[in-house]
């Protein structure tokens, strides 16, 4: 056996730079608003990705009331219908997810997490937010324009994007989404160079590379991932836009539009496919690998028990990044592309796979002869554990290209992707928030409230989207308003819509009950002291509780240790945080 | 305990739900029972993942549960075990993969005396031409549509004018006949979907795409799109016919070359499609 606690730089080098004085606040504005503080600007991202994901809940809950109910909701026309999906999809993905787990989670625990007193550059990290809080605006704006929000589908397609058959194609609708994704990709840029190097360059002694806990491994590398993706979405947005406002032919070929020649002729809708995906793919990933990080540290805390095959972990993560940039058109393969491209990314497609299990595998023998405290945080990393398995499964049959013709486009990718890259992280949402809510507010949230919300929410998804699938495999069509008269759909399946809507509302609502859960514990919650969960990692050290601005008082702590010394033979304790020194445990000549 | 229960639960429940409930694919009415077949072997072998990974969590949980007086084990790494699980998930993904590789191949492979059928979307209507008596299809181009010529067909070319040309109609095809289905569009994307077929590809303007398929058994089957195409992509809907021989002979002679079209064009305007007028939303 080879132990990976040690490393062989236990040897603690002496600071290599003096430590820097941070830039110091003086009114109320330039600390809780203007604030250079990543702590500050972390709640400010989670606070307005929450408000705007509540936008899109409402917006599913309106599909789903149109899909079980055709036309019951009048204001819910075709036009609307096509807006709500479009807007739904979009904000989930970049708006809620991407927002929440980088800009959320990554900056409240990197800093924290590597032993910073701060992001190496607080004031790049200031505009981050309010460039993606500007983003954000633009985006609501957009549903209060003549013609509403775009309704191009969150993959955005062109042509139809930017002709006037497609709500806000020749209105307002698609331009303010291509301005709202340039100016949150310039944002990301900021915040995400931020990360990066106050990773790589940021650490406090001893945090070699290989002890970062591997939420900060998981975030790190879904930030350097983005950092190589965004620049796609990024052209493809600015090239629609001269092609949507200066008349350019980018992505728009010769077309006849309702017995009319466009003036556009010899662009390729293709490209644009090409550039979205090359974007779309890595962006599952950039929301999977922070909850694949998060979900990893909140087992091995609520175990008790050292992560499983750390280094294997640690390259999983990194080949699933550096794989997922080469899978990107499995989502193109019935989109008319050269269909010997198939044959490619089916293969690559299925090789993440690998990896893919390797984590889950790891995951699953943590918990095997652990000491398994049900905590929320355990719950909801079981509840991810379920889903993404489930999810990823699926993925099996969309990536493996012929099984994926008679599937692509129908309810069957829906129910996929909601389950992996939309239930899946969520649930590690939920469960990082009950696990690191007390450190940020010193109080732990309601356990009554949290358990409800959890049964509730894990089942509910569950029942919302494992049936779906088989929507999907009668052959619905997805972005449908309605499925009407058809040979083949048995009139069961609207039953079984129905169902899925009524537990998609009661979801809803209980996500509504976890809003309350948050502000009410603020005041009433039980207090929680530093450590509450008697965790290993650094932001559990901090000498304050919430930590204040700099973090670590006079002194920077000192690594000794990986993140997963829990239940040390020999140790009096179940859990030896980071910066105790000693040589209890599993020590380096023990194992040798 | 109770996570226990709902963790075995969820395993038995999703197979039961997969064998017991009545949804699942149309009966399949092409060639492509291959691919129906690799998708069988696939929900068995990711159900069986699914079922393992869960019994096991649902195990763990039951036998690690904390009580007082438990503490965990510590194994950091496992050479063996990690390398023994790799590499039966790359059998089992290849075990997967490979079928899968196979009938792609076929799937793109047209056989070589396959007949050709174009098929024409625009919003949100569908198209349909044949080559006529020469069994060839003339050149045709977006740029080339106009009130009278709603497929932008080249006048020009000779192999163009017996084409028979099916504007709005039903498509009919002759069963047990290999045929190669042209995509073209005139606007934005569109998907020929018919679910019995099992194929289906996006239509691209600018571009044709294509699949083939061999109608197995006849029948009238729904075409539906599978491609966001704007507003009325529901509703965008169509007509295949999967006739016996004999019965496409008949229908065959009925249908008007493009050069028939051309005499009695009306000078109005391009056909507008009836939902065209009644499109969801108001606009
Ligand atoms: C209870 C929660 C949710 C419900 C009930 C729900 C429901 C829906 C529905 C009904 C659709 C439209 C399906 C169609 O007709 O094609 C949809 C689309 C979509 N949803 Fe969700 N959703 C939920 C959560 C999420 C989450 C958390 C994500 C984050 C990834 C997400 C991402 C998407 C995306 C990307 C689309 C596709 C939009 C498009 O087709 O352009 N959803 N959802
Ligand atoms: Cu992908
Ligand atoms: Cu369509």
């Amino acid at each position: 056996m080879v132990d990976a606690s040690h490393d062989g730089n236990d040897l603690i080098t002496p600071a290599a730079v003096e430590d820097v004085e941070l830039y110091h606040p003086h009114s109320w504005w330039t600390r809780y608003v203007f604030s250079q503080d990543a702590k500050v600007i972390a709640i400010q991202y989670a606070c307005t990705a929450i408000a705007i994901g509540l936008v899109a809940l409402v917006l599913s809950w309106l599909m789903r009331i149109q899909l079980a109910f055709p036309g019951v909701l009048p204001f819910i026309d075709a036009d609307r219908y096509y807006q709500f999906i479009t807007m739904h999809g979009m904000i989930m993905v970049i708006y809620l997810l991407t927002a929440l787990f980088l800009g959320g989670f990554g900056n409240y625990l990197i800093p924290l997490m590597v032993g910073a007193r701060d992001m190496v550059f607080p004031y790049a990290n200031m505009l981050s937010y309010w460039l993606y809080l500007l983003a954000v605006v633009v985006l609501v704006a957009s549903f209060f324009t003549p013609g509403g929000p775009t309704g191009a589908g969150w993959t955005l397609y062109p042509p139809q994007a930017i002709l006037a058959n497609t709500p806000g194609g020749q209105q307002w609708g698609i331009i303010l989404m291509l301005v709202s994704l340039i100016i949150f990709v310039i944002g990301f840029t900021m915040g995400g160079l931020n990360y990066v190097v106050t990773v790589l360059q940021g650490r406090t002694r001893g945090m070699t590379l290989m002890r970062l806990p591997l939420t900060v491994w998981g975030i790190f590398t879904a930030t350097v991932m983005a950092l190589l993706a965004f620049p796609a979405l990024f052209v493809a947005c600015v090239m629609m836009l001269f092609d949507r406002l200066a008349g350019t032919s980018f992505f728009m070929p010769a077309i006849v539009e309702m017995g009319e020649q466009l003036k556009h002729g010899g662009g390729s809708p293709i490209m644009f496919q090409h550039l979205f995906w090359f974007f779309g793919h890595p962006e599952v990933y950039i929301v999977a690998l922070p909850a694949f990080g998060i979900v990893s540290d909140l087992i091995s805390t609520h175990a008790r028990k050292n992560i499983f095959g750390y280094r294997m972990m640690v390259w999983a993560i990194v080949i699933i990044g550096a794989l997922s940039f080469v899978v990107w058109a499995h989502h193109m393969y019935v989109s008319g592309m050269n269909p010997y491209f198939g044959f490619f990314f089916a293969t690559t497609t299925l090789i993440i796979a690998v990896p893919t299990a390797i984590k889950v595998y790891n995951w699953a023998l943590t918990l095997w002869r652990g000491n398994i405290h049900l905590t929320l945080p355990m719950l909801f990393s079981l509840a991810f554990i379920v889903t993404f398995v489930n999810g990823g499964l699926t993925g099996l049959f969309l990536g493996n290209v012929v099984v994926d013709v008679p599937l692509s486009d129908t309810m069957f990718v829906v129910a996929h992707f909601h389950m992996v890259m939309g239930v899946a992280p969520i649930l590690v949402i939920f469960g990082a928030i009950y696990h690191w809510y007390p450190k940020v507010t010193g109080r732990m949230l309601n356990e009554a409230m949290g358990q409800l919300h959890f049964w509730i929410t894990f089942l509910g998804a569950y029942l919302i989207f494992f049936p779906m699938h088989y929507v999907g495999l009668v052959g619905v069509p997805r972005r449908y308003y309605e499925i009407g008269e058809t040979s083949f759909v048995p009139a069961s399946v609207h039953d079984l819509n129905v169902f899925i809507t009524v537990v998609a509302l009661i979801v809803g609502a209980a996500q509504m009950m976890f809003l309350f859960n948050l502000v009410w514990s603020l005041r009433h919650g039980r207090e929680a002291g530093g450590n509450p969960w008697r965790a290993t990692t650094l932001e559990w050290q901090t000498p304050q509780t919430p930590p204040v601005h700099g973090n670590w008082g006079k002194e920077l702590p000192i690594v000794y240790r990986w993140a997963y010394d829990y239940s040390v033979p020999g140790a009096a304790e179940d859990f030896i945080p980071q910066n105790q020194p000693g040589t209890l445990g599993v020590t380096r000549e023990a194992v040798a | 305990m109770a996570v226990v229960l709902v963790l075995v639960a969820i395993a038995v429940g999703s197979v039961l739900f997969h064998i017991l409930s009545p949804w699942w694919w149309t009966p399949i009415a092409s060639n492509w029972s291959y691919i129906d077949h690799t998708l069988v072997i696939t929900f068995w072998i990711t159900g069986a993942v699914f079922v393992a990974v869960v019994l096991f969590l649902a195990y763990c949980v039951w036998r690690f549960r904390h009580d007082p007086g438990r503490r965990a084990a510590y194994e950091p790494e496992n050479r063996r075990l990690e390398g023994g699980l790799a590499a039966g998930t790359a059998l089992g993904v290849v075990v997967m993969l490979a079928p899968g590789l196979f009938v792609w191949h076929q799937f793109i492979t047209v056989p070589p005396g396959a007949a050709q059928v174009e098929v024409v979307g625009q919003q949100w209507l569908w198209s349909f031409r044949l080559p006529g008596a020469d069994g060839k299809l003339g050149r045709a181009e977006t740029r080339d549509v106009s009130p009278d010529n709603a497929l932008g067909i080249d006048k020009a070319d000779a192999s163009a004018l017996d084409d028979i040309v099916i504007e709005g109609g039903e498509l009919h095809l002759p069963v047990g006949k290999p045929v190669k289905v042209l995509l073209r569009s005139i606007d934005v994307l569109h998907n020929f979907y018919v679910p019995e077929f099992r194929a289906k590809m996006d239509m691209i303007p600018g571009m044709v795409t294509y699949f083939w398929l061999t109608p197995t058994r006849t029948g009238t089957f729904d075409v539906l799109c599978a491609e966001l195409c704007g507003v009325g992509h529901s509703v965008m809907r169509g007509t295949v016919v999967v006739d016996t021989e004999a019965d496409y002979q008949v229908w065959l002679s009925e249908q008007p070359t493009f050069t028939q079209l051309q005499a009695q064009a009306e000078p109005e305007g391009l056909p507008v499609p009836a939902e065209m007028a009644q499109a969801p939303g108001e606009r």
